[in-house]
Order: structure tokens, then C-alpha cells, then sequence
């Protein structure tokens, strides 16, 4: 008797897994997207879907592609490294998209990649700046520049302000941050500069005073910190406190809405590259400004702006293509050429990368100051 | 049991065998659950063993996972790990006993090198099943070695100390691979073949189950429960309680190592984070709600508690339901705390009680 | 030299804050283990609890005591926070631990890992799973050494750490008068003894043990709140790292003796500081375990704990 229950247990279990599947209208399009809505990084996804869903509004309010609505199915990964994988294999195998747009952290679309590329469903990234993205096959594409330019741009900055020993501050738990402190590095001796000391932290971290203070005793002219809003902001905080009076200098994983709040003024003076100012003159971005403020009640940064861009590549591409077939749809993709988006003139390349001029934003009082772009 | 379990066990796999390929046809999502039922009995009951049948609480089996998984990969992978060269500061001190030890220690580590490159190049010639097979054994060694090294120190501890010094094991594990970077330290490894399917997942399921039932019911069966039930006297009766217990976590690491080389070559991508004190949690949660020493129960509970957090998933959509709940359904640690706690205040033998009536838990 | 020496006794300060907040969530685990016989997983937990009682009262606090941030406020916050974190610590004693006093200790254990783990998970629930900042309750700024003192004045405390350490001092001095002169104290030392004789003696078990839940708990959100103060970003399973080192520390020290625990955090603290700051911060937590490992095999009661024979 009892073992007859256990049995009949289990198999209600699976029966209710087996259950009936929501059914999506077939004449809609589906478009996956993965992105931190919540946790450490929760910025970088909700700024980033903040772009992207209004792009899909504004494309169906427009009649939609090939005459079809698009949908945008979204899911958490939660800021954790592994729930990529699993949403990524989730969204192509039982949503059926046609397409799927993330991750704005380098390691996590590093975890997706792989899975797109195997299913042949095209990938773009809206953020991410790790060259191997890109590498891990061809129908991985990305609407942004890269960290080997990235790299460079700042420490050409930094040997422009005559900044000629920098001590480097890694997170080794992105991919992301360890590479651009690598070619951060290289740029740095390539110009004469000495690093003075590398530290390291991991994301979560709270407490740098023991690496800081092992920079301090180095003596640098600026600290190079390429890691993620959360951790910056705190380590900004702590060297201050352990009067540490050189400038900061970062990437454009600085960018999270709350890095200021939690910083206060201990970021004055510093300096961090990304991929956009939303006090860019240029009528687009203004319009854009305009639009994002009025849905979102709030300036839109980076994410937003790339999110935007991805969005609306991937329709120019399938408008082009005329389907959404896996292998059409990529070809058009990468002949993607001069897509006037609010981040830039956007061309992919043989790469699958967009060249596109990063610009260079101080922090001056709290606030966010724009000091120059820089091309490729 | 006796020649027909044997039998038994070899219709099993066969059957494993044939229907694997048909199941791999199945909709990739009910494959991936399917594959996740299979890994976490495993899990369970080898976890089982340990905990519910020797009595030993152990909160580090996610730390033998890891070995498991991060051994196989290396292997399947094909990293070469560097060989270990004698520092210089040692060549600066006087005495000659520093580099005499370093030079012992390096020739050890760079004899296993050796042997771990040899067999990861030679290992890249054979068929495919021979490689997944010796991939799998290779990682489930080498968390058996682990469960030793494991196993010894843990050996005068009772409880709450053994439960700490576990969960240490685990983390210092889980540091271990954070700092190698032939492993991908924190950023773990990623593109690892795809070769886990239903017959492998599902064959070695119904090994550990077959190894772990006769195992206890043998003779070391006794000795097991012995340790559980009175150390002291089973001490007195002659019975070697260090034999038992650091047997219990040998056997226990390999099936461990074993389920983590299946999750590697299935998720294609491992990390650290993902073998720490919380999958070790999972897992005893699955044998405390089964009923420690009952291997039945434990297989079902891990079915279950594989099953639900997918069936919250789906709960967590329908748009009928109150915000907070939705937000509950999606947040399954909430429940499996809850479990535990209603489980433990009501009914601490598992829901399906103990082996043999008796246990370690019971309601007194 | 001198630049390596003031490096090292930067680090050691820093070790010394930090080694603070883990003694002071030690002392907690050890009083709980003392009168119990069980570890307390989910004492980590309360820390968390602390921080936002302190950062949903400190803002109110701040308009009630009107002047912008300064130690009133402060003290008032850390206060409410003890005394919120005590009340928490009495209900799980009730709710969760008290059924089980007759079960084996396995049970227990488990169900304060589940405690531990609701705690946490509700957290993330009710109060979001991102970073939030805390109020400032004081303007930390490095405390100011007069360059007269040569060298020694490029070292940096900051407000924080001196107040971290100070709050501690204070309370452990208060912890050993409660502990050693009054008259609950004494039959806390009594029933860490022995229950039933303390039982017989006309204790109330229940009402102790109650009490010395509520101490452990204040102590845990005093740390809380300092914690919060020097790293002032908070979030629901800030509790678990912490948490999981003052627990090392208490065993480290000998479980169940109070000065133990308080040595055993400081040495944690300094290690973890020695091991960031010249190692590498990836080997911390490691070390921090393979430490607690080597002195569990060498010394199974700790530093200054008493071997307990194991009678039959």
C-alpha cells in the first residue's frame, strides 16, 4: 500500500510537468532576450531591457516586422554566472526564438554563446566587450566596441594626463574585468607607463581596504578599477576614507544607477570610458532622451542605448532578410552597414564587431561630465 | 538479491541503452529536467550513505561534485597543467630542509601532472563512450581521493563539529579551484563537449542505487549502522568505526565526483559558485526529506525536488496569481526552508520514514 | 623598511576592525552553544536583520534627532537595532528551537540551517535582492594623527574602525558584568553546566535560555549596525560570510567560553587581513577554513576550551 502511494506521488509530479504548454500565437515573432534584472548587476539588465522593450513597442506600434508582432520573451538570469546557460537553452528550445539578444556582461553571454552558435540562432549582445564573445562562432554578433580598443583608449588617457604609473585593481570573477585590465596593461607599458601593483577583488566583495591599502603603499599616479558599479562605488569610498588621493580611472562597467548614490563624492575627479552621453547633441539621441524619459520617467545610459540598437539591427536584419530563418537572418545581420543608432553610426565587421568611437566621462561634483569622444 | 539483483542490474542498463536514443529526441526542455532527476539521485543517494546510514553529517558534498566535475572537464577538455617548478626564494635561505620539501612535494605534483597530461592526450584518441566512461571514472577517482583527505581529519569529530568542518572541506575546495588557472579559476570553463544523455545519467543512477543497497545490506551494512546508532559501543564490540566512516565517504565522494563529471558534460559550463554551501544544502535536504536511511525515499525526493522548482516556474507565470506569490514561486529557497523547518518540527524522519523503522532522526 | 612596518600595521588595524564585528557575532554562537549544546546557523542571519532595522529607522531617527548624521543618532539606531534583533532572536528560540529541546541535536541543526536559509530568502523577498545603501549615521572621515608623530601619522583609522572597535569594548565589558555579577548570569553559567541540576535549583530554564538568546541576538545586530557603518552597502544574505566566519572564530577560540570567542574573532580578523593584503584575497576564505581545520585536528576543543570527556 504505501509503496503504491510513493509511486502515485511521483507520478502525479511528472504528469503536472508534463502538463499542457502555454500555446503562442503563430503569427508573432519570438525574440529572447537574458539579461540581470535583479541582483548585483540588476542595472545593466534593467536598463538594457528598458531599451530593448521600448524598441519592440515602437517597431509594432509601427505595424510590427514582415507583418508579424514582435515578442519579446525575457528572462532573469539574476546576475549569476550558470543561469545564463540554462535560460539561453530554455528560451531556444521551448520558446522557439527566432533570435536572442544579451547579455550585457561579458562572462555571461561567454556562457550563451555557445548554446546559440550550436542551435544556429543568431546572438547579439548589446554590451558586452570581451573580444571572445565574438569568437565563439559566427552567429555571434555584438552592437558595441571592444576591450582591446577599450583598453587603449584609456590608457592612452591616462598618458595624456602625463598618469605615468597606474597600480590595476581587477575583478577576477568577470571575464570582462580581466580582460580589459589586460589590455589596459599592455596599452600602459606600450606608452611608457609602469604598472605599480595589481590587486584583486571578486564581485560581492565588500571590504578592498586591505588591497587598497597595498596600493597605496605603491604610490601610483591613478588607480585603473574595470569592474562592475557595485564594487567600485565602495572600493571608491574606502580609498578615500584610507586617503588615497589619486584619481580612478574605469570602463564602461561603471555604468549602474547606482554607483553615484552610493559613491557620493569620493568619484570626483575620476574618469571612466563607455559608449554614450545622453548630453550628445545629435537630434537621434535627443529624440531618444526625450522618449525614454517620457516612458521611463529617467535619463536612459549605455544599456539603454544599446539595448535600443540591438533591438532594432536585429529587425533592420530580418527586414532585409525578408525571414527569420537561422542562416538568412544571420547573413543579414553581419552586412549590417551605417544603422543610424543612438550609440553611433553602427557597421559590423568581419568580426562581428561594431567599430564605434568610445566617449570619455568625468565625474565632477557627483555629477556625470562629458570630456571628449574618442574615434577608433 | 544475490545472481538475480545482478541480472537485474544488467537488464536495467541494457534497457537504459536502448531507450537512450529515443529519448534524446524528446523536447529538449523535458530532456534537460529528465537529465537533472537522474544527476540529483545520484547525489542523493550517495549523500545518503554517508548521512542517513554511517550517521556522519556531512555539508560538503557539492566540494566531491566539484572535484568530479572539474577532473573530468580537465580531462575531456584536454588542459595540460603546468609542471611545478621549485620557487627561488628557496635556492636564497640557508637551510637545505625547505628545498629538500619543496622538491619532494614538487616531484609528487609534477608525477600526477604528468600522468593527468599523458591521459588527457591519450584519452583524446579513443571512441567516444570509452572516453566519457574513463572521463566520468577519472573525476569519480579523484573525488574519492578527495573524500579520504576528507574522510581522516573528520574522523574525531561528532555533529555540529563534523558538520562545519565539511562545509569547510567544501570551501576550501572551492578555493582551491578559484585560484588554478588551468581550471579557469573564477571564471570557470566553458564549451564542455555535450556528451551526457538518459543512458549514462539514467545507467549510473541505477549503479549507485544497486552499489549502496547491497552495500548495506551486506556485512559493512552492519558496520555502517553500528557507527550511527553507538560509536562507543560498536567501538566496544570490536567494530573499526574509522574503517566504516571513512569508507562511507570514499564510496559516497566517488558517486559524487561521478554526478559532477554528468553536470559538467551536460551544462557545458562550470563554476565555482556553483559547488558551494548551497547545492550541499540542496542535497541534504533531499535525503533529510526521503528519510535518512531510506534509499527508496531519497530517490523519490530527488525526483520531486527536481520536478518542483520547474513546476514553481511555471506557477510563477500564471497571470492570475497574486503578485507576491508569484514572486514566492519563483524564489524556491523560500520553500525549501520552510520545508525544512515544518519537516524537522513535525515529521523528522523524511516523508517516507526510516530504513529498518529505526534512524537517525526519529520523533522521540 | 619602515614602509614595509607601516604597510603591515595598516593591514593589522584594518585585520582589528573586521576581527571586531567577527567576536562580536561570535560571543552569540558561543553563549547559544553554552547553554544549548548546538550551533545557532541561523545567528549570521541576525547581523542582517540589524542592518535594515537600522536602515529603515536610521533615516526617521535622523529627523527625530534632527542635525543631520552624529554619535546621538547613532547610539539610538544601534539601540533599536539590539533591541529589535533581540526580540527576533527570542521568537526563533520559541517558534523553532524550543519544540525540539527533547530531539536529538541533528534535528536542531537542521532546522536552524532552515531557519537560516528562510531568514535569508525572505530577505530577498521583502527587501529587495540588490544592494542597498545605508543611511549615514555618522561622517566617517580617517581620523586625523598629528604628523608629530612622525611616520606613524600616514596611517589611517578611520571613525569607523575606532568606533567599531570602541562599541565592541564597551559591550564585551558589559557582556562580562552581566555574565559574572548578576544574578541571570550566573544562571546562565549554570545551566551551560548543567541543565537539570540548574533545573533543580530552582531556575527557570525556559526564561534563561530565552534571555541568553535575546543577548546573542542584540550582540549580532550591534555588529549589524557597525558593519553597515564602515561598508554601507546592504544587502538581505550579508549575514552568511560573516556569519559563517565568527562561527569558525567561536569554535576556534572553544566553543562555549566567551573569551574564547572574542580572541578567536580578532585572530580571525588579522589572519583575513594578513592573508588579502600579502597572499591574495582569492585564498581568504580558504585559509580562513584550512585554519579552523588544522586547530579542530590538533586542539578538537579549541583554544582555551576544556576537553570534555566523552562519558557513555
Amino acid at each position: 500500500m504505501k509503496i503504491s502511494l510513493r509511486i502515485l506521488l511521483a507520478l502525479v509530479a511528472t504528469l503536472a510537468v508534463f502538463g499542457v504548454m502555454p500555446m503562442f500565437a503563430d503569427d508573432e515573432i519570438k525574440v529572447g532576450e537574458y539579461a540581470s534584472l535583479t541582483g548585483g548587476s540588476a542595472s545593466f539588465g534593467q536598463s538594457s531591457h528598458n531599451g530593448t522593450a521600448m524598441a519592440i513597442e515602437e517597431l509594432n506600434a509601427a505595424g510590427g516586422v514582415l507583418g508579424k508582432k514582435l515578442k519579446l520573451i525575457t528572462e532573469d538570469d539574476q546576475s549569476q554566472a550558470g543561469q545564463p546557460a540554462t535560460i539561453v537553452r530554455k528560451l531556444i528550445s521551448q520558446d522557439k526564438v527566432v533570435a536572442v539578444l544579451g547579455e550585457v556582461a561579458s562572462g555571461k553571454s561567454l556562457e550563451a554563446a555557445p548554446i546559440c552558435q550550436q542551435n544556429s540562432i543568431p546572438m547579439i549582445s548589446p554590451a558586452s566587450t570581451n573580444p571572445k564573445v565574438t569568437e565563439e562562432g559566427d552567429y555571434i554578433f555584438r552592437v558595441c566596441f571592444i576591450d582591446p580598443f577599450q583598453g587603449t583608449v584609456m590608457a592612452k588617457f591616462a598618458q595624456g594626463k602625463g598618469w605615468k604609473k597606474v597600480a590595476v585593481l581587477t575583478d577576477v570573477k568577470q571575464a570582462y574585468s580581466v580582460g580589459l585590465a589586460d589590455f589596459f596593461m599592455k596599452g600602459l607599458v606600450a606608452g611608457g607607463g609602469v604598472v605599480t601593483k595589481e590587486q584583486k577583488y571578486s564581485t560581492g566583495d565588500k571590504d578592498f581596504k586591505a588591497q587598497l591599502t597595498s596600493i597605496k603603499a605603491s604610490k601610483p599616479d591613478a588607480i585603473f578599477v574595470p569592474g562592475y558599479y557595485g564594487e567600485v562605488a565602495l572600493i571608491a569610498k574606502q580609498a578615500k576614507l584610507l586617503g588615497i588621493k589619486v584619481p580612478l580611472l574605469g570602463g564602461d562597467g561603471w555604468v549602474g544607477d547606482s554607483l553615484l548614490k552610493v559613491a557620493g563624492s569620493a568619484l570626483d575627479g575620476s574618469f571612466f570610458s563607455c559608449h554614450f552621453s545622453a548630453d550628445d547633441q545629435r537630434p537621434v539621441v535627443q529624440n531618444f532622451v526625450k522618449k525614454y524619459q517620457a516612458k521611463y520617467n529617467e535619463k536612459p545610459d549605455d544599456m539603454a542605448g544599446l539595448g535600443y540598437d540591438s533591438a532594432m539591427i536585429l529587425a533592420a536584419a530580418m527586414t532585409r532578410a525578408g525571414t527569420t530563418a537561422g542562416p538568412a537572418l544571420r547573413d543579414a545581420i553581419a552586412a549590417t552597414k551605417g544603422h543610424p543608432g543612438i550609440t553611433g553610426l553602427i557597421t559590423i565587421d568581419a568580426q562581428r564587431n561594431a567599430s564605434k568611437p568610445a566617449v570619455i566621462t568625468g565625474i565632477v561634483s557627483g555629477q556625470f561630465q562629458f570630456v571628449e569622444t574618442v574615434a577608433p | 538479491m544475490g545472481a538475480r539483483g545482478n541480472y537485474l542490474l544488467l537488464g536495467v542498463l541494457t534497457l537504459c541503452g536502448v531507450a537512450s536514443p529515443w529519448v534524446g529526441g524528446i523536447s529538449p526542455y523535458y530532456f534537460d529536467i529528465l537529465i537533472g532527476i537522474g544527476i540529483n539521485i545520484i547525489l542523493a543517494v550517495s549523500l545518503n550513505l554517508v548521512n542517513g546510514y554511517t550517521g556522519q553529517f556531512s555539508l560538503g558534498h557539492a566540494g566531491f561534485m566539484a572535484v568530479g566535475a572539474y577532473l573530468g572537464s580537465a580531462l575531456s577538455l584536454v588542459v595540460k597543467f603546468p609542471y611545478v617548478s621549485i620557487p627561488e626564494w628557496t635556492g636564497n635561505v640557508l637551510w637545505w630542509i625547505p628545498k629538500l620539501l619543496w622538491l619532494i612535494v614538487a616531484m609528487v605534483v609534477n608525477a600526477g601532472v604528468s600522468v593527468h597530461n599523458g591521459l588527457a592526450v591519450g584519452v583524446e584518441q579513443l571512441p567516444h563512450g570509452a572516453q566519457f566512461l574513463i572521463v566520468l571514472m577519472y573525476g569519480g577517482m579523484g573525488a574519492a581521493f578527495a573524500g579520504l583527505l576528507v574522510g581522516i581529519p573528520s574522523l574525531r569529530l561528532r555533529g555540529d563539529y563534523l558538520a562545519i568542518v565539511t562545509l569547510g572541506f567544501n570551501e576550501i575546495i572551492k578555493g582551491l579551484i578559484q585560484n588554478c588557472e588551468p581550471l579557469g579559476a573564477q571564471l570557470g570553463l566553458n564549451g564542455i563537449p555535450e556528451w551526457t544523455n538518459f543512458f549514462w545519467t539514467f545507467g549510473f543512477a541505477v549503479v549507485t542505487i544497486f552499489v549502496v543497497l547491497h552495500l548495506v545490506h551486506s556485512t559493512y551494512g552492519r558496520g555502517f549502522l553500528a557507527v550511527r546508532d553507538d560509536e562507543i559501543a560498536a567501538e566496544a564490540m570490536g567494530i573499526h568505526t574509522t574503517k566504516y566512516k571513512v569508507l562511507a565517504f570514499v564510496i559516497g565522494a566517488f558517486f559524487a565526483g561521478i554526478a559532477g563529471g554528468l553536470f559538467a558534460h551536460f551544462k557545458q559550463h562550470i563554476d565555482p559558485e556553483a559547488f558551494g554551501y548551497l547545492r550541499s544544502v540542496d542535497i541534504v535536504v533531499m535525503v533529510i526529506l526521503g528519510g535518512m536511511g531510506n534509499t527508496a525515499g531519497v530517490v523519490f525526493a530527488a525526483i520531486l525536488l527536481t520536478i518542483l522548482p520547474e513546476l514553481l516556474r511555471k506557477v510563477a507565470h500564471y497571470e492570475w496569481l497574486p503578485d507576491w506569490l508569484q514572486q514566492v514561486a519563483e524564489n524556491r529557497m523560500i520553500l525549501y526552508s520552510l520545508l525544512l523547518i515544518i519537516l524537522m518540527l513535525t515529521r523528522p524522519q523524511g516523508l517516507f520514514g526510516n530504513f529498518l523503522g529505526k534512524g537517525t532522526l526519529r520523533k522521540s | 623598511m619602515v614602509d614595509q612596518l607601516l604597510e603591515l600595521t595598516q593591514q593589522l588595524l584594518n585585520g582589528l576592525s573586521q576581527g571586531s564585528i567577527y567576536a562580536l557575532i561570535a560571543l552569540g554562537y558561543t553563549m547559544v552553544f553554552g547553554v544549548l549544546r548546538f550551533i545557532n546557523f541561523a545567528h549570521g542571519d541576525v547581523l542582517m536583520i540589524g542592518a535594515f532595522t537600522g536602515f529603515y529607522l536610521g533615516p526617521k531617527v535622523l529627523q527625530v534627532v534632527g542635525g543631520g548624521p552624529g554619535f546621538l543618532a547613532m547610539s539610538i539606531v544601534l539601540v533599536l537595532a539590539m533591541g529589535m534583533c533581540a526580540l527576533v532572536g527570542i521568537a526563533i528560540e520559541k517558534l523553532c528551537y524550543r519544540p525540539l529541546r527533547e530531539q536529538p541535536k541533528l534535528t536542531v541543526l537542521i532546522t536552524a540551517i532552515g531557519v537560516s536559509l528562510f531568514l535569508e530568502s525572505v530577505g530577498q523577498l521583502v527587501l529587495s535582492p540588490d544592494p542597498q545603501a545605508f543611511p549615514e549615521l555618522i561622517v566617517d572621515k580617517a581620523i586625523e594623527i598629528p604628523t608629530s608623530w612622525g611616520a606613524i601619522s600616514s596611517l589611517t583609522v578611520t571613525l569607523s574602525q575606532g568606533l567599531i572597535f570602541g562599541v565592541t569594548l564597551g559591550l564585551l565589558v558589559i557582556l562580562r558584568f552581566i555574565v559574572m555579577k548578576t544574578k541571570l548570569g550566573m544562571a546562565m553559567r549554570a545551566l551551560s553546566f548543567n541543565p537539570l541540576a540548574a533545573s533543580l535549583m530552582g531556575i527557570n530554564n525556559d526564561r534563561v535560555i530565552s534571555f541568553t538568546f535575546g543577548l546573542g541576538s542584540a550582540l549580532a545586530g550591534a555588529a549589524g549596525i557597525l558593519t553597515s557603518i564602515s561598508q554601507p552597502s546592504i544587502d538581505p544574505l550579508m549575514g552568511v560570510n560573516a556569519g559563517m566566519k565568527a562561527f569558525v572564530a567561536a569554535v576556534l577560540g572553544g566553543i562555549g567560553n566567551l573569551p574564547g570567542a572574542a580572541i578567536g574573532g580578532i585572530l580571525i580578523g588579522l589572519i583575513e587581513a594578513l592573508v588579502v593584503g600579502y597572499i591574495s584575497p582569492t585564498y581568504r576564505d580558504a585559509i580562513v577554513f584550512a585554519v579552523l581545520i588544522l586547530i579542530l585536528i590538533v586542539k578538537p576543543n579549541g583554544l582555551l576550551g576544556s576537553s570534555e570527556r566523552e562519558k557513555v
